[in-house]
C-alpha cells in the first residue's frame, strides 16, 4: 500500500488547485448575466427591497470580500438557495448526486465488462479479422456522441422492442439498475472504445514484454501468466486512463441524464443554465470539480498500489 | 578431454527456426547441431540477428506460437520438439532455466523479488511458504546478494543492474536446473559487474554441476568463461571447438574475423579491426555459405554451394570451403601484427 | 552539423514517400475519401442538395424515404437529406473554429512555458490542474451560459477550455526536444531563443500536435452537436446535425429517420477524422517498435 505521508503529499497538492478551482467559479458566476437579486425577488419588489436583498446575499460588498465570504460558506457545506427550486442548494445536490454517481458507476462496471474481454481477444490475435473487426466497431463507436446512442438505444429496446423501460428511475437497488441500463450502456458505448484501444496497446506491449517471456520460461502455468504477470501490468496504464477519463464521463452523464430524463445533477445542471439559476450553477459546477478531483486522487492511489515505482516521492 | 568424458545432457540435431508464413518463411536458425555435457560451459557466439537467440528460445519452445521449430532437441535422451506446452512446462524452469539479457525490463517490475522467485518454486516443488522463503533466502544468498532475507520485499527498482542480473539467476536457479540458457547475460552490465557475474555462472555451473549454454557477441567473454564455443552466422553454426582451440587457432574466416576484432597484444594507436559489411538480413540469405558476402576469401562456389560442418582436428569442426586460403589470408597479418 | 540539418530536413523526398506509405494504407484512403466528400459538401451544399432546405412543403409532411426524398420529409415536409448536406456546412466549420484558435493559443502558451519553464511554467501548470478538474462539457456549457447560446459563443467556450489540452500536449513535446543535442547546440552558436524554438524546436515537435488536432476535429463536431441538440449550440431553424435530431427527438417512433439520418453524418465524419488522424499517428510514430 501506499505510504501515509505519500497520501498526505497528494492531498496537500490538491488544495492550490482547488484554489484556483473555486477562483474560476466564483468569476464565472459573476459575469452571468443579469442580476440575482432581480431573479430572486418578487415581481413588484421595491428598489429599496432590492436593496435588502442585495445585502443579503453580500452583493454589496467588494469583490474580494464576496470571495472569501464564497469560500468560508462553501467549507461550512452552505452553497446558498436555489432561486429556481426555492431551496437549499446543498440540500438539492445531496438529493440528487446518488442517482448520478450511480449511473456513472453503472456506465464504468458496463465499460469494463463490455471492453475487457474483446480488448483482450483482439489483443491476442494482432491484425487478424477478429482483431480489425472489433476495432472497427469501436471506432465506429468513438465517433457517437452519447445522445444519439442513447436515442438510438431509446427508440429500439425501449420504445419499439419495449425490453427496458422509456426513462424515470426505480426505488431499489435492483429497479435502478433495471432502468439505468440503457442510459449507463449510452455513455458505457463511448467509454468502452476508449478503454479498449487503450487496453488493446498495452496488452500487445506487455505480452511481448521480457517479464512474460522470462515467465514463460520459468514454467509458470498460462493462468498464472494472465493474471499475475500480464494483466496487472496492462491494468496500470487502463486505470490512469479511466481515472483521467472521469471528465468525459460526467458529461456523457449529463448528456445521457437529459435524453432519459433522469433526475441527477447533470440534468440539473442544465436546467439550472435556462433558468439562469447562480447559485445552483455555482454550487453543481463545484460539486463536478470535487467528484474529479476525488476520482484523480483515487486513481493516484490505486496505481501506486499497483506500481510500487510510483510510491516514492 | 574432461569434456568428452561427461555424459551429454542435450543434444540438438539439425534444428531448424522459422517465422512468417509456410510459403516464405525467415528462417532464422538452419541446420544447427550441437551437444552440451553436463557441467559443461558451452559459448554461443556470433553477431546480433545471427539467430543465437533464437536457438536458445528454441530449445525452451518459447518461441511458439509464432515461430516453427523442426529437427531434435534431445534432452536427456527425450525429444522436446513434438511436446505439448502442458509437458514443456514441467521442463522449463525445473530442468532447463534461461535468463535474459536485460535485467531491468526481465524482472515484472510490480512484484516482490520473493514473489518472483518463489511463484518458481510454487510451479516446480511442493514447497510450503515457510520452505519456499527459506530457499529464497537461500538463493539469493547464493548469488552473492548482501543481506538476502531483508530483500525478499523490494522490488526489482530497488537493485543495482548487476544485483537485478543476480536475482534473475537466482530465480532461474530455483529448482535445480541441469541446464541453464543464459542469453547475453553481461551485456547490459559494466565491465567490473561483467565479470562478476560471468564468475558467478562459473562457480555455479562447477559446483552444482549444471551445464549452460552463454550466448554471447563477445569472444572475450567466452575466451574467460567457457569450455567449449560453438560460433554461428546468418542462423548457422560455422565452427565448433573447445574454446583454447578455437581461440588459439581459429579456422572459419568469421571467427578469425571475430578474433581480429578484439585488440590483444598490440602496440598502441593501432586502428582495430573490423569485419567489412554488416550482417545478412534473414530474408536475403545466399543459398550457399552465409558469410560468403563479406568473405575476404570468399570462391566462386561460396554463394551457391552450402559448405558443411567437417571434422577439423578431433575435437573440432569448421564449415568453409576454402580453410587453407582463410589461414593463409589471415595467417600472415596476424604475424605482422 | 549534422545534428542541427536533422531538424530542418523535410525535403520533398520524404513528403514523396511519407504520401506513398499514406496512401497504401486502406484507412487512410477510406478516411481522406471521406473527409474530401464532408468538404465538398460543406463547400457545396446547393449543389448537392436536391432542394431548399428551409422550403416548407406541407403536401409532404414526415413522409418516409422514398426516391422523392432519400431521407424523408420532416414536420414541415423540409427535405432532410438536403437539411443534413447544409448542416455539413456549419458542422464543418465546428470542427475547424472550435479547435483552430485552442491550437493556436496552445502551440504559443506550450511552447513558451516549455522552453522557458520557472515561474510561467508552475503557474501554468496549476492552471491546467484547475481546468481539467472541470468535466469539459460542465465547464463549457457553463461558460456558454454566461455568454449566451449561440455559435460563435460556443467557439468562445469551446476554446477556453480545449487550449489547455493542445498546451500541455506542447509542452510536453518542447520539453523533450529541448533535451536533444541539436537544441543544445543551437544554444551554443549563438541562436535567438524565437530562432530555436520556431525554426528547430517547433518543427520537430508538431506532429503528434497536429495528429492530436485531427482527432480532436472529430471530438469538436461530437461536442458541438451534443450542445446543438442541447439548445446551447447552433440556434434552429439552422441547419446543424445535432440541432437536426433534437428536432427529430419527438417524432422517433413515427418519423424516426429525421433523428437517424443527421446522425449518420455525424458518425461518418467523426470516423473520417479519426481515421485519418490514427493513420498519421501510426506513420508519424518513430520508428522501432
Amino acid at each position: 500500500m501506499p505510504s501515509l505521508s505519500y497520501l498526505v503529499a497528494r492531498l496537500l497538492q490538491i488544495i492550490p488547485t482547488f484554489l484556483l478551482v473555486m477562483i474560476f467559479i466564483f468569476l464565472l458566476v459573476r459575469l452571468l448575466p443579469g442580476d440575482p437579486a432581480i431573479a430572486m425577488a418578487e415581481a413588484k419588489a421595491t428598489d429599496a427591497q432590492l436593496e435588502q436583498i442585495r445585502h443579503n446575499l453580500g452583493l454589496d460588498q467588494p469583490l474580494p470580500v464576496q470571495f472569501l465570504v464564497f469560500v468560508k460558506n462553501t467549507l461550512t457545506g452552505d452553497l446558498g438557495r436555489s432561486i429556481m427550486l426555492k431551496a437549499p442548494v446543498t440540500e438539492i445536490i445531496l438529493d440528487r448526486l446518488p442517482t448520478t454517481i450511480f449511473l456513472a458507476l453503472y456506465s464504468i462496471v458496463l465499460a469494463v465488462f463490455l471492453a475487457g474481454p474483446l480488448a483482450f481477444l483482439a489483443a491476442s490475435r494482432v491484425n487478424s479479422s477478429v482483431d480489425v473487426a472489433i476495432r472497427g466497431v469501436f471506432q465506429v463507436g468513438l465517433s457517437m456522441p452519447v445522445f444519439y446512442i442513447g436515442l438510438l438505444l431509446l427508440t429500439v429496446l425501449a420504445a419499439q422492442l419495449r425490453w427496458f423501460p422509456v426513462g424515470g428511475y426505480g426505488k431499489t437497488f435492483l429497479a435502478n439498475l433495471y432502468h439505468l441500463i440503457l442510459p449507463a450502456l449510452s455513455v458505457a458505448l463511448y467509454t468502452s472504445a476508449i478503454i479498449l484501444r487503450n487496453l488493446r496497446a498495452s496488452l500487445i506491449e506487455v505480452l511481448d514484454a521480457d517479464y512474460v517471456q522470462f515467465a514463460r520460461a520459468k514454467g509458470l502455468s498460462p493462468r498464472i501468466i494472465m493474471t499475475r504477470h500480464v494483466l496487472r501490468n496492462a491494468m496500470v496504464s487502463t486505470v490512469t486512463l479511466l481515472g483521467l477519463s472521469i471528465g468525459n464521463l460526467m458529461s456523457g452523464t449529463l448528456v445521457t441524464e437529459t435524453v432519459f430524463a433522469i433526475p441527477g445533477v447533470g440534468r440539473l445542471m442544465l436546467e439550472a443554465i435556462f433558468a439562469r439559476d447562480y447559485p445552483l450553477i455555482q454550487g453543481l459546477t463545484l460539486t463536478f470539480a470535487v467528484l474529479v478531483s476525488v476520482v484523480f486522487l483515487l486513481t493516484d492511489v490505486v496505481q501506486s498500489w499497483l506500481d510500487p515505482r510510483l510510491r516514492q516521492s | 578431454m574432461r569434456v568428452q568424458k561427461k555424459t551429454v545432457v542435450l543434444d540438438v540435431r539439425h534444428l531448424r527456426t522459422e517465422f512468417g508464413t509456410q510459403e516464405r518463411p525467415l528462417v532464422a536458425v538452419d541446420d544447427v547441431s550441437f551437444q552440451v555435457a553436463e557441467g559443461e560451459i558451452l559459448g554461443l557466439v556470433g553477431e546480433s540477428g545471427s539467430g543465437k537467440s533464437i536457438t536458445l528460445r528454441s530449445i525452451l519452445g518459447i518461441i511458439r506460437p509464432r515461430g516453427r521449430v523442426a529437427g531434435e532437441i534431445l534432452w536427456n535422451g527425450q525429444d522436446l520438439v513434438p511436446l505439448d506446452e502442458a509437458r514443456l512446462r514441467r521442463i522449463r524452469g525445473r530442468e532447463i532455466a534461461m535468463i535474459f539479457q536485460e535485467p531491468m525490463s526481465s524482472l515484472n517490475p510490480l512484484l516482490t523479488v520473493g514473489l518472483q522467485i518463489s511463484e518458481n518454486l510454487v510451479a516446480h516443488t511442493d514447497l510450503d511458504a515457510r520452505a519456499r522463503k527459506a530457499r529464497a533466502i537461500e538463493l539469493l544468498d547464493l548469488v552473492g546478494i548482501p543481506a538476502a532475507r531483508s530483500r525478499l520485499d523490494d522490488f526489482p527498482h530497488e537493485f543495482s543492474g548487476g544485483m537485478r542480473q543476480r536475482v534473475m539467476i537466482a530465480i532461474a536457479l530455483a529448482s535445480n536446473p541441469k541446464l541453464l540458457l543464459a542469453d547475453e547475460p553481461t551485456t547490459a552490465l559494466d565491465v567490473t559487474i561483467q565479470d562478476q557475474i560471468l564468475r558467478l555462472i562459473q562457480s555455479l555451473s562447477r559446483d552444482l554441476g549444471m551445464a549452460v549454454i552463454l550466448v554471447t557477441h563477445d569472444m572475450g567473454v567466452v575466451a574467460e568463461t567457457c569450455d567449449r564455443v560453438a560460433v554461428m552466422y546468418g542462423g548457422r553454426l560455422c565452427e565448433i571447438g573447445t574454446t583454447t582451440e578455437v581461440i588459439a587457432d581459429a579456422r572459419h574466416p568469421y571467427s578469425l574475423g571475430l578474433l581480429r576484432s578484439i585488440p590483444r597484444d598490440v602496440a598502441p594507436r593501432t586502428p582495430l579491426y573490423s569485419i567489412p559489411g554488416a550482417p545478412p538480413a534473414l530474408n536475403a540469405l545466399p543459398p550457399g555459405c552465409a558469410f560468403s558476402a563479406r568473405c575476404p576469401v570468399a570462391g566462386g562456389d561460396c554463394a551457391d554451394v552450402r559448405p558443411r560442418l567437417q571434422g577439423a582436428g578431433a575435437l573440432r569442426q569448421v564449415a568453409c570451403h576454402h580453410l587453407q586460403d582463410a589461414l593463409a589470408h589471415f595467417g600472415p597479418r596476424e604475424a605482422a601484427q | 552539423m549534422t545534428v542541427l540539418t536533422q531538424s530542418h530536413a523535410r525535403t520533398r523526398g520524404r513528403l514523396q514517400t511519407f504520401l506513398v506509405r499514406a496512401f497504401t494504407r486502406p484507412s487512410f484512403v477510406v478516411g481522406i475519401a471521406i473527409l474530401g466528400l464532408s468538404l465538398a459538401l460543406a463547400l457545396f451544399p446547393q449543389v448537392f442538395a436536391p432542394y431548399d432546405p428551409l422550403a416548407f412543403d406541407l403536401q409532404a409532411i414526415q413522409q418516409g424515404p422514398s426516391l422523392a426524398h432519400p431521407f424523408g420529409s420532416d414536420n414541415f415536409g423540409r427535405d432532410v437529406l438536403s437539411r443534413v448536406i447544409w448542416a455539413y456546412r456549419v458542422d464543418m466549420q465546428m470542427a475547424f473554429f472550435a479547435t483552430i484558435f485552442a491550437l493556436l493559443i496552445g502551440l504559443a502558451v506550450g511552447a513558451f512555458v516549455g522552453y522557458y519553464g520557472g515561474i510561467a511554467d508552475a503557474i501554468f501548470g496549476r492552471c491546467v490542474d484547475a481546468i481539467i478538474t472541470f468535466p469539459f462539457l460542465v465547464l463549457v456549457i457553463a461558460i456558454v451560459a454566461v455568454l449566451g447560446p449561440g455559435l460563435i459563443n460556443m467557439y468562445v467556450a469551446i476554446t477556453a477550455v480545449n487550449w489547455v489540452y493542445y498546451a500541455r500536449l506542447t509542452r510536453a513535446e518542447i520539453m523533450a526536444q529541448k533535451a536533444n543535442d541539436y537544441a543544445a547546440a543551437g544554444r551554443v552558436l549563438g541562436y535567438s531563443d524565437r530562432r530555436i524554438i520556431f525554426r528547430h524546436l517547433l518543427p520537430n515537435a508538431i506532429s503528434p500536435i497536429l495528429v492530436y488536432w485531427m482527432t480532436d476535429m472529430a471530438l469538436a463536431i461530437l461536442l458541438g452537436s451534443s450542445l446543438g441538440y442541447l439548445g446551447l449550440g447552433a440556434q434552429p431553424p439552422a441547419a446543424e446535425w445535432g440541432v437536426l435530431i433534437a428536432e427529430g427527438r419527438n417524432f422517433l417512433l413515427t418519423a424516426w429517420w429525421m433523428s437517424l439520418m443527421p446522425g449518420i453524418a455525424i458518425v461518418l465524419t467523426g470516423l473520417g477524422f479519426s481515421l485519418v488522424g490514427d493513420a498519421l499517428a501510426d506513420l508519424l510514430r518513430p520508428k522501432g517498435r
